[in-house]
């Protein structure tokens, strides 16, 4: 077993380990991590590993979410095959939104996935009697089984997060491994060199935004039904753009970095809106001192000084 | 030797607005030579062949790899069919190993595992550069990049390698030992090399193309060249 997977894998067991010690409050907020973990491991895929910076991502997240909750609410089907809606709602939509936007690169990619978002978080707000609107709705508590499991309860939560993650974090530990991740980096390195070495590149950037897209849109279907609660705030620009910081906090390219900043951000959020409102205002300060002195993040500097070999 | 010709272009042109940097060139490569591309600076040299490797679409006319139509093709398709193109100014992925750099031209094209990393081992030995597989490719001297650029081309295991000015920059030693390397891979491989350097060309070449204000105005042997009154006018600007 190589270093990397044995490293990963240990991640999970102390996730496994920790369902049994961590008292209810933080026990409840590790479940929300690991699923928007998830989501910020899918943004990494197109950011840190293809170098496609979106800034659109909870168009993918509320995909997901949405896809999952209208299928549940209109068509009362169960939780599962729901999900499974979610995924193919957002991995379509994000091929759509590739083929457009992949177009674009640089700012103009970054503006035009933006306004791609907004057109979606709008369309939620227009259809109010499909969707609720910004109210949004609940997934009712009889309703989010699996299997004859109630995600509603503590611990089948906290498992049904650590699965979805622990399933993300070791695809995405092969895919970066992998001959197709090494075409993604190329490009993020040197787009042009790639391509004369024989890469069709246009279509491997597609194929990173359909895997991100869909990802992220596993995260807002398993937010949906683990906590029960739809809403088109996931679907506005502040939710784009916290997948963002995650992954420059956690370190971009790197697969566990995700997790390591969706964790320091979430907890950072949580002390810091027990002293003040403006948590937002924290956000933005933490972006702009990572920006000034920590662009490659947490995970990004234990590889430069440390762990070479951290994928 | 009944020679095949690899690669040929018809009245091919490229026009940047109003410039033509390329006009109405025909050109023939046969498989097997090694053929250098010289002239002045601004001549074509690099439009050209950027057009024959599909980096930038040709305004008019019809190029031929292996005899197949390829001016509409892509070119990471082109590259598939056995080019390969080194640049100009060293293209090279600065963050990633000596070794990943090679990978990523040897896995297009190889697919176990062991192959692809015996080859990586060979075209990093033909360079010299296997003792430093495990360093940062931006951390190499400006020598070493250009070799691993050449690793990179010879780990496509092309029927052509372009080279575009594959010299520039090097020390003497470093030059002699290209000029030993391209020997060595010409013997399977054909070369299309554009350089400056005159004592490379004549060191390399068995024949030269000679390109001013985006047409060819000379080819033949490096004896013949080096006689071509078009040629000396070129240079001298007589």
């Amino acid at each position: 077993m190589s270093r990397s997977l044995t490293l990963h894998l240990g991640l999970i067991a102390v996730l496994v380990a920790l369902n049994f010690v961590l008292p209810a409050y933080h026990h409840g907020n590790l479940a929300r991590v690991m699923v928007l973990a998830v989501y910020a491991m899918g943004y990494n895929i197109m950011f840190g590993y293809t170098g496609l910076l979106s800034l659109g991502h909870a168009m993918f997240f509320a995909a997901g979410m949405y896809g999952t909750g209208m299928s549940i609410r209109l068509m009362e089907m169960s939780v599962g095959p729901a999900f499974l809606v979610g995924l193919a709602v957002a991995a379509v939509f994000a091929a759509l939104v590739g083929l457009l936007a992949l177009r674009t690169i640089g700012v103009a990619f970054m503006i035009v996935t933006l306004m791609f978002s907004q057109a979606v978080f709008l369309t939620i707000l227009f259809f109010n009697p499909v969707t609720r609107g910004d109210e949004g709705f609940v997934i009712p508590q009889p309703v989010r089984q699996v299997a004859g499991l109630d995600l509603s309860d503590p611990t089948i939560r906290y498992f049904a997060a650590l699965t979805l993650f622990a399933i993300c974090l070791l695809a995405l530990l092969w895919l970066v491994q992998s001959r197709v991740g090494r075409v993604f980096i190329a490009i993020r390195e040197n787009e042009e060199r790639a391509r004369m070495l024989g890469y069709d590149t246009w279509a491997h950037k597609l194929g990173s935004v359909v895997m991100s897209g869909t990802m992220a849109g596993a995260a807002g279907a398993a937010y949906g039904v683990l906590f029960g609660s739809v809403g088109a705030s996931f679907a506005d620009v502040p939710f784009s753009i916290l997948p963002l910081l995650y992954v420059l906090l956690g370190g971009p390219g790197t697969v566990i970095g995700p997790f390591v900043g969706t964790l320091f951000m979430f907890y950072l959020r949580d002390l810091s809106s027990s002293l003040t409102d403006a948590h937002m205002l924290v956000a933005g300060v933490v972006l702009v001192l990572l920006t000034l002195y920590a662009r490659r993040g947490i995970m990004g500097i234990v590889r430069e000084r440390w762990l070479k070999w951290l994928p | 030797m009944a020679a095949l010709t690899l690669l040929s272009s018809h009245g091919l042109s490229r026009h940047f607005g109003g410039l033509r940097a390329v006009e109405n060139v025909d050109f023939h490569l046969e498989e097997g030579e090694i053929r250098a591309l010289i002239g002045p600076n601004g001549a074509g040299k690099t439009t050209l062949v950027s057009m024959l490797c599909g980096r930038i679409p040709a305004s008019s006319g019809t190029i031929r790899f292996d005899g197949q139509n390829i001016t509409r093709l892509p070119a990471h398709k082109r590259i598939r069919l056995g080019m390969a193109y080194t640049f100009q100014i060293t293209s090279i992925f600065a963050e990633l190993s000596v070794h990943e750099n090679v990978l990523l031209a040897v896995q297009n094209r190889v697919h176990s595992r062991r192959a692809v990393e015996q080859e990586v081992a060979v075209a990093l030995t033909r360079v010299g550069l296997l003792d430093r597989a495990g360093q940062t490719a931006g951390d190499l001297a400006y020598g070493h990049q250009r070799l691993l650029e050449i690793a990179m081309g010879l780990g496509q295991a092309p029927r052509l390698l372009i080279l575009d000015e594959p010299t520039q920059g090097l020390s003497d030693g470093e030059v002699q030992a290209f000029i030993a390397l391209i020997r060595e891979v010409a013997k399977t491989t054909t070369v299309l090399l554009i350089e400056h350097n005159i004592d490379v060309v004549m060191a390399l070449a068995d024949k030269i193309t000679v390109m001013n204000f985006g047409a060819i105005i000379a080819e033949g042997t490096p004896d013949e060249i080096h006689a071509n009154e078009a040629v000396q006018a070129a240079y001298l600007g007589g």
